[in-house]
């Protein structure tokens, strides 16, 4: 326990200390969300355009933290030997993944907290009122995106090409879920893809949740979904995860 | 007592085999330099002994630990400098040590590492504002932040330019006399000949030879003498070097010339080295 807190300090001393992480992870989809709403205006699916935005943002947000965030960090400290070296320390295995794990989500809710504080300031959004069933449902989207980034990383060779490899993913996902607006009119290939991907019913369970009212429990499909993404990334993580780089 | 022991090692990489059999033994409190060129297996051996990898073969003894199975109990008393690795560019020198430092139940002073290891002024530096050298010196601070009885260099002073060599070799020698026992490989035969208590060269997986340097170049009894005679570099080796030269210089006092670049020596740990590997190749 004691290396746990010790090491979850340093974590987010060294996510916040990094400029690129800061800005591209924790920043990018709070402005992406002030952008967004600058521009739309009126209703989506017959509730306040700024309402939908932000659910989407939020759950843009998971995967662009969670999942990308997660994974570059990863890849990044393997490449240029950082995971290699602590394995040579004391510090258990477990634990240090846990770190930097519970270290993401942390920078995801305070994430969120902005997000609805940023909404609520430029267009009076309201503040979720099913709080405990909103919390649950971003810690599984959370934890299954971070299980899929782990997954991720043992198919990302470089460094340099792993923020790439990453936006080619969440970017296309994102717009295919609906997180920068319906998909209704979405040829129906594009949907077809869209209702498979995790996203799709991670913004299901926000959408849900924040904007009809509903419990998580009201939404059995998009529970099962999720936790599936998540343990098919734990499964893939475990086959090939790796410490050290690949040698030059 | 032995800090480090080795008996037929064996580890292959699909058909390749990277070691062949090697065994050694290694002192505590004893510096043990493995020299050979590159693709000999050094790194491959300190690896298996860090607990890296596995091994095909052999046994292997670590501060009385497996290594292959050895959980944190061994890691609080080893330090590890990798052959090729990074700290976080944004931490501090300060930071860095202070991170590593919590990994262990009873770490050093981290101002007093930082100083040995000669990095005081850059305490507050950030790591990318660090030189290549400078670098390196963080590597080994944090190697020692944990006050290993053992310390692994892998490599530890390539790429230094010739002043920073000689200061870490002056740590290295420093590390010694705190008691450490240090496992340390290297292609420069001068470092292993500076640093060594003892040595194994290794080629191709194999040790071919093992000794103190003394010994490594005591085994052989000429001495080379070389002087320019009419622009032309004469090399005599020679078992009764006096004589020899006696007969030279008296020679040329007698007819009035100089013996333009005169030097004598005697064969250097390179030499033998060379000599040795060559002799394999063959």
């Amino acid at each position: 326990m004691r290396l746990f807190r010790h090491q979850l300090r340093w974590e987010q001393r060294l996510f916040w200390r990094s400029r690129e992480s800061a800005v591209f992870v924790f920043l990018f989809p709070i402005l992406l969300f002030a952008l967004l709403t600058a521009v739309y205006n009126g209703r989506i699916d017959g509730r306040p355009a700024p309402w939908v935005l932000l659910a989407g943002m939020i759950g843009y947000g998971a995967a662009n933290t969670a999942f990308a965030g997660l994974a570059i960090t990863l890849v990044s400290r393997r490449e240029i030997g950082i995971l290699k070296r602590i394995r040579a320390t004391p510090l258990p295995p477990a634990v240090y993944l846990t770190a930097v794990l519970v270290s993401i989500m942390i920078v995801f809710a305070i994430q969120v907290a902005s997000l609805f504080v940023l909404g609520r300031l430029l267009e009076s959004t309201p503040w979720p009122s099913h709080l405990l069933s909103l919390v649950l449902a971003l810690a599984l989207g959370a934890a299954a995106f971070a299980a899929l980034g782990l997954a991720i990383t043992g198919f990302i060779r470089s460094l340099e090409g792993s923020s790439a490899v990453l936006n080619v993913i969440v970017l296309p996902m994102a717009f295919l879920t609906g997180s920068f607006g319906p998909t209704r009119h979405y040829p129906r290939v594009l949907r077809a893809i869209g209702d498979v991907l995790p996203l799709k019913y991670l913004l299901d369970l926000i959408k849900g949740i924040y904007l009809h009212g509903q419990q998580l429990w009201d939404k059995p499909l998009a529970i099962a979904v999720l936790g599936g993404w998540g343990l098919f990334g734990m499964a893939v993580a475990l086959g090939t995860f790796r410490w050290e780089p690949r040698e030059g | 007592m032995s800090a480090i022991s080795v008996r037929d090692l064996r580890k292959s990489y699909g058909t390749s085999e990277a070691l062949r059999g090697i065994s050694f033994e290694i002192k505590e409190g004893e510096v043990f330099g493995l020299l050979g060129p590159n693709g000999a297996g050094k790194t491959t051996t300190i690896e298996i002994l860090e607990g890296y990898r596995t091994r095909d073969g052999g046994d292997v003894e670590v501060l009385a630990f497996d290594p292959e199975r050895a959980g944190s109990a061994f890691r609080e008393r080893i330090g590890v400098v990798l052959q090729h690795s990074q700290l976080w560019p944004n931490l501090t020198v300060a930071e860095t040590h202070r991170m590593f430092a919590g990994y262990y139940e009873q770490p050093r002073n981290v101002d007093e590492v930082i100083a040995l290891v000669g990095l005081d002024e850059k305490r507050d530096a950030r790591v990318k504002t660090l030189s290549g050298g400078q670098k390196r010196r963080l590597d080994l601070g944090v190697a020692l932040v944990g006050d290993p009885d053992l310390v692994f260099l892998d490599e530890p002073t390539t790429g230094f330019d010739p002043a920073a060599r000689r200061a870490a070799w002056d740590m290295i020698r420093s590390l010694r006399s705190l008691g450490k026992t240090i496992l340390l490989t290297t292609h420069y035969l001068d470092e292993a000949e500076q640093l060594a208590d003892r040595l194994a060269v290794l080629r191709e997986g194999v040790i071919i030879r093992e000794g103190t340097p003394a010994e490594l170049t005591g085994g052989s009894s000429e001495t080379e003498i070389r002087y320019r005679r009419d622009g032309h570099d004469v090399v005599v080796r020679t078992t009764e070097p006096t004589k020899l030269l006696h007969k030279l210089t008296a020679e040329a006092v007698a007819e009035g010339r100089e013996l333009e670049g005169l030097s004598v020596r005697r064969p250097t740990l390179e030499d033998v080295y060379l000599a040795l590997t060559a002799e394999h190749r063959q």
